[in-house]
Order: C-alpha cells, then structure tokens, then sequence
C-alpha cells in the first residue's frame, strides 16, 4: 500500500519532467528561431563580419540547432544558465538574487488569499442562492474580469496618493522593522490577491457544490446533521483534492499576475527581470527565468496532483 | 485507415442499437433539467445582468466599427495646452500627457483592443476545436502526441509566453493577434478534446462508424455540431483572457506600438497623471474593465439557462 503510493508519486515526478523538458524544447524553439542573428544584434549594425563570425563561434551559434539544444539543456541541468547579453553577468546568478524576492511575494500572497478564498467560497456554496451568494457572484466576476493595472492604480490612488498611508513604489532595501514590511508588501498583495481569491473563490464554491448535491450529503442532512456539520466533516474531506487542484491553479495565475504588479511597484523580483529581458531582448536570460517559472508552475501542479492521490484512495488505483 | 479497427471500442460493441440510449447526450449536448417556477425570480434578475452585459458587448463592438467617425477630434491631435486636464465640455474625459483628448483616443483605440483580440481570439477557438476534433477522432497516437505538446504549452503561463514569443520576433499587430492566440490554444484544445472525446463514446456516433463513414464525416456532422455551444461559450471566455492580456502586454510597453495606442497603451503613456488621479489613466482601465466585465456577464448568464445547467439551488 505504502510502496503504490511511493510508485504513483515517482511516476508522476517523471510525467513532470518530461513535460518540463518538452517546455525547454519548446521555448528553445521558439528563441532559436530569432530571425536575424543573436550576434549581429549583440554587435550592433556597425560590426565588422569578422567580429560578428568571431561571435557566433563564441557563443555557439555556428552550429547546428540541435546539438546547441541539448548542450543547452545539459548546461541547465547542471545549474549554468549561461550569460546575459546585456552585462555578461551568469544568468544564474542573476536569477538567484531576484528569485527570494519573488518567493516572499508569492507566499505572503498565498498566506493572504487561500484563506479568504476558501472562506468566500464555502460561504457561497452553503448558502446558495441567498443574496450573499448573488452578491459574492458578482463581485467575484467582476475581480476576474479587471486587468491587475487597473486594481494597482487604484490602489495607488487611493492608498499613496489621496489617504498617504502606503509608499508607490517597493523600495526592500528600506525595510527595517515588521512594519516597514507590512507598508511595502501591502499593496502588491492586495493587487494580486484581488484577482487569485476571485477565481480561486468561483472555483472552490462549484467544487463544494459538486460535493452538495451528492448522494451521501443528501443521506447525512436526512440523518439529521446540522449544515454545519455537513459541511465540516462531509463534504470538506471529500473536496480537498478539487480544491488543491483549484489552489494550485489560481496560484499559477500568480507567475502571469506577477508580471504586471512587479512592473508597477517597481519590485525587484524574477518577473520584473524577466520584462527588461525582454524589453533588451536579451534571450539567455529569458530562457533562464521562463525555465525558473515553468518548473515552478510544474512543482505546484505536482503537488496538488500528490494531495487529490493521498487524499482520495479511489485515485490511487489508476 | 478503418476506423473500425480503433481500440476503445470493438465492433461489436459498437452494433447493436438496441438499447436506449442513456441520459449521456443530454449533460453534453442540450439544456440541464428544467427548472421549477420557484426561480423564475432569480432567473429574471439574471437575465437582467445578461442584458447589461450584452448592452455592453454591443456597445464596444458598434464603437469599434465607427470609433474613428464620431470621434470629436482627430487622435494624434494635440488640442490643448493644457496637459492632464480634467473633465470639461470641450474634453468630456479630460486631456493626456500631451494634451490629446481622451474621449477621441479611446474611440480610436477601441478598434485596437476589440479588432484584435476578437481576430486572436477566432483564431484560438478555431484551432483549439480543429485539434480538439482531430485528437479526439483520429488514432490514439495521435491524441497522445498533441495531448503532451498541448500539456507542455499550457505549463507555460501565458503571459511569459506571450513575452518570449515577442523577446524572439518583436511586437507588432499581426504577431499580435497570433501570440494572444497561440498562448490560448492550449485551453480552447483542452475544452474541446474533452467534449469531442465523450461525444465519441456516444451510441449514435459508434453507429455512425459502424457504417464505415469516414473520419472527416464524423467529426464534421457529427460530433462537431454538438460541441458548438460550449465551445461558443468558452470562445467569450477567451476573448477576455486575450483582451487582458494584449492590454497587459501594451501597458508594458511590448503590445501595441506607437503612434497607434490601444487601450493598454493608453493607461501605460498616461500613468504620469496617476498622482494627480486624472482621468487620463483610468478612463481607459475602465473601458477595458466595463468590456471584459460585459463579457463576463452575458456569458454566465447564457450559461445558465443554456447548455452548462449548472444547477439550480437549492
């Protein structure tokens, strides 16, 4: 019983690297295909042709795509992401002083909004159809319809601007005391949260009423237990899995919310950096840090999959 | 090939009609239980807030066809000296950061925003549906095959696709509309794979088969129109995802290029006016927000009363 569970577990630890693999596949593809040449564009248009035949052979680039895949891949896997274009700094490196910055965003939001999501939506689900329930819809469609920029400049109007509470922008290397942090984390958390417990709360009110309109809750509110009770010890252990999948989800959302809040708040996180990668189209450290949030989006999947498994027995026979 | 000869199902399985068929074609293809008087109510409120929605949807669309013809002033003209000027008679939404007039400018930019990601968003539901069909119908390698790929892109969150396709090939219109579309292919796949595979199971298309139609046939008359209305539904639902992605990209300064402007782009160029809490920043992330928020609230409102059946409450 314990090694099928160990066995399930290896085997899907395998399924995500596969997937993991086919994503550096995909992205490798897609950055390889640059047109025009990476050198020529490290060197500017006054370059000599020498210079730039020197280039591409020091980067590489002079042969076939690949044999430069797979020396990428096992450069990656050994942890050596390869330089950036823009300062020759190791993309690595790079990446390892920006990525806690993002890992204290990600789980301070995470802290924030599971709770609140999981509160809206079994409140919604246990009492569907009253006008909390409407209410609670509404709002929560409209949060997963507004773009994040929209929900960060109000907040910056309202907080920094008209009432002075909170700093526009995240400035970490001021923080001092527990309360400085509350003042810079505050809004980038609220502007994410704003948007994942919408969607996160949808989701888990139809997994609990998938669970609702089933036979056993039917059998046990007929027994006599209080809705309380129905909900607590019923229907909650058999959603876990529905709703681990559906944290995870949402929390995968993050990596694109991310994107926008860390720009807006001038945060100096992983996303931030992968944008002016961008914006200097500087391809090794895009490929870098788009590995770093696929191979986390990848893990959260993973974990959610291992929580539904544990938590139902009937999953562990497939 | 013979179609017959695919392995879920044996021939013999698949012949003899004689049974009736279960309740199976009703939860994918046609309205949930009907429903009792008692929400007729609820129901109207509802429709009421479809209405609105589809109001909205309506009104975007109608201004992203004639946008550039009612427009008070032409869009790039500089019409006043004064620069993040607050709402007045002459500029009912006030000037931007170079005093342009904003009312004008959103009118031109609807265009923008709606034309493509409605373009992106045919597309994605297009392709989605055709990969969908053809995993679903054609032998099992080949759903395995485009089920990984498809597994693959989706593990890739859209907006850090969208930022190395556009790291790679640069921004434009065209490349665009094929970026919001190509990050949200995965989804429209998985949706539509999923419908088709069970509609596959169903008797009347193992009859079908049986009678030795060929593949394209039974995807195309029949398994195609059942799955429709869903993937209708889920084509509204990406059409918002992809119109808050294109802004997303625009208000980082990668979507839509200067001296055209979309709605994205217009909240980016004027969030220099945010300090004073001028209109020029959030008339724009309004417009885009009462876009997708109409959306939104015409497809859950079709959603329940048509194909999904949600259920009632209780």
């Amino acid at each position: 019983m314990k090694s099928q569970v160990q066995r399930l577990i290896a085997a899907r630890f395998g399924l995500a690297l596969l997937t993991l693999v086919l994503v550096s596949a995909i992205v490798f593809t897609i950055t390889a295909l640059l047109p025009g040449d990476a050198a020529q564009m490290a060197l500017g248009q006054a370059a000599t042709p020498e210079a730039v035949t020197a280039l591409r052979h020091q980067l590489g680039l002079d042969q076939p795509a690949v044999t430069r895949y797979f020396q990428w891949l096992v450069h990656m896997s050994a942890g050596n992401f390869g330089e950036s274009m823009s300062n020759n700094l190791p993309v690595a490196q790079l990446i390892a002083s920006r990525l806690p910055n993002s890992l204290v965003l990600a789980a301070l939001t995470t802290l924030v909004s599971v709770p609140l999501a999981l509160a809206i939506g079994i409140a919604a689900a246990m009492w569907r159809g009253s006008l909390l329930d409407r209410v609670l819809n509404i709002l929560t469609l409209s949060a997963v319809a507004v773009p994040e920029f929209l929900v960060a400049t109000i907040a910056v109007l309202i907080f920094a601007v008209k009432l002075r509470w909170l700093p526009a922008l995240s400035y970490l290397s001021s923080v001092n005391s527990f309360d400085d942090l509350v003042r810079i984390y505050a809004m980038p958390v609220m502007t994410l949260c704003c948007v994942i417990v919408a969607q996160m709360a949808r989701m888990t009110r139809a997994a609990v009423i998938d669970q609702l309109s089933s036979s056993y809750v039917e059998m046990a509110i007929l027994k006599g237990a209080s809705p309380m009770r129905v909900v607590w010890r019923h229907v909650l252990p058999n959603a876990i899995g529905p709703i681990a999948n559906v944290v995870a989800l949402s929390l995968s959302y993050l990596f694109g919310g991310v994107v926008i809040v860390e720009t807006i708040f001038n945060y100096p996180g992983l996303a931030s950096l992968l944008v002016d990668a961008v914006t200097n189209r500087d391809l090794p450290l895009v490929q870098g840090c788009v590995m770093v949030f696929c191979a986390a989006y990848l893990l959260l999947v993973l974990i959610a999959d291992l929580c539904a498994v544990v938590s139902n027995p009937r999953l562990r026979q497939r | 090939m013979n179609p017959i000869s695919r392995p879920p199902v044996s021939p013999a399985e698949a012949l003899p009609p004689a049974l009736p068929a279960p309740a199976a074609p009703d939860a994918v293809t046609s309205p949930a239980a009907p429903r009792s008087s008692r929400f007729a109510g609820l129901r109207e409120r509802v429709s009421w807030l479809g209405m609105i929605g589809a109001v909205l949807v309506l009104f975007w669309l109608v201004i992203a066809c004639i946008g550039p013809l009612i427009a008070p002033h032409p869009g790039g003209a500089f019409t006043s000296a004064d620069v993040f000027a607050s709402y007045s008679a002459a500029y009912p939404l006030g000037t931007d950061y170079l005093g342009r007039d904003i009312l004008s400018r959103i009118l031109i930019g609807t265009r923008f925003t709606v034309g493509i990601a409605l373009a992106a968003a045919v597309l994605a539901s297009t392709a989605g549906t055709c990969f969908g069909l053809c995993a679903a119908v054609a032998p099992r390698w080949v759903d395995e095959v485009l089920s990984r790929v498809f597994d693959a892109l989706v593990s890739i969150p859209s907006k850090v696709l969208a930022l190395v396709v556009i790291a790679a090939f640069g921004s434009g219109n065209t490349l665009l509309i094929l970026v919001t579309a190509f990050a949200y292919i995965p989804g429209a796949f998985r949706i539509s794979r999923s419908l088709a595979v069970n509609l596959m199971t169903l008797e009347y298309v193992q009859v079908a088969r049986a009678r030795g139609e060929k593949l394209l046939y039974i995807a195309r008359v029949e398994v195609l129109p059942n799955m429709i209305h869903p993937m209708l539904a889920d084509f509204g639902l990406r059409f918002v995802f992809i119109v808050l992605l294109l802004s997303g990209l625009s208000f980082l300064g990668l979507g839509v290029q200067p001296p055209n402007a979309d709605w994205g782009s217009l909240v980016r160029e004027n969030i220099g006016g945010l300090a004073e809490g001028s209109p020029a920043v959030l008339m724009p992330a309004l417009a885009i927000a009462s876009l997708t928020i109409g959306v939104n609230l015409l497809i859950d409102n079709l959603r329940r009363r048509g194909a999904f059946g949600t259920g009632a409450p209780k």
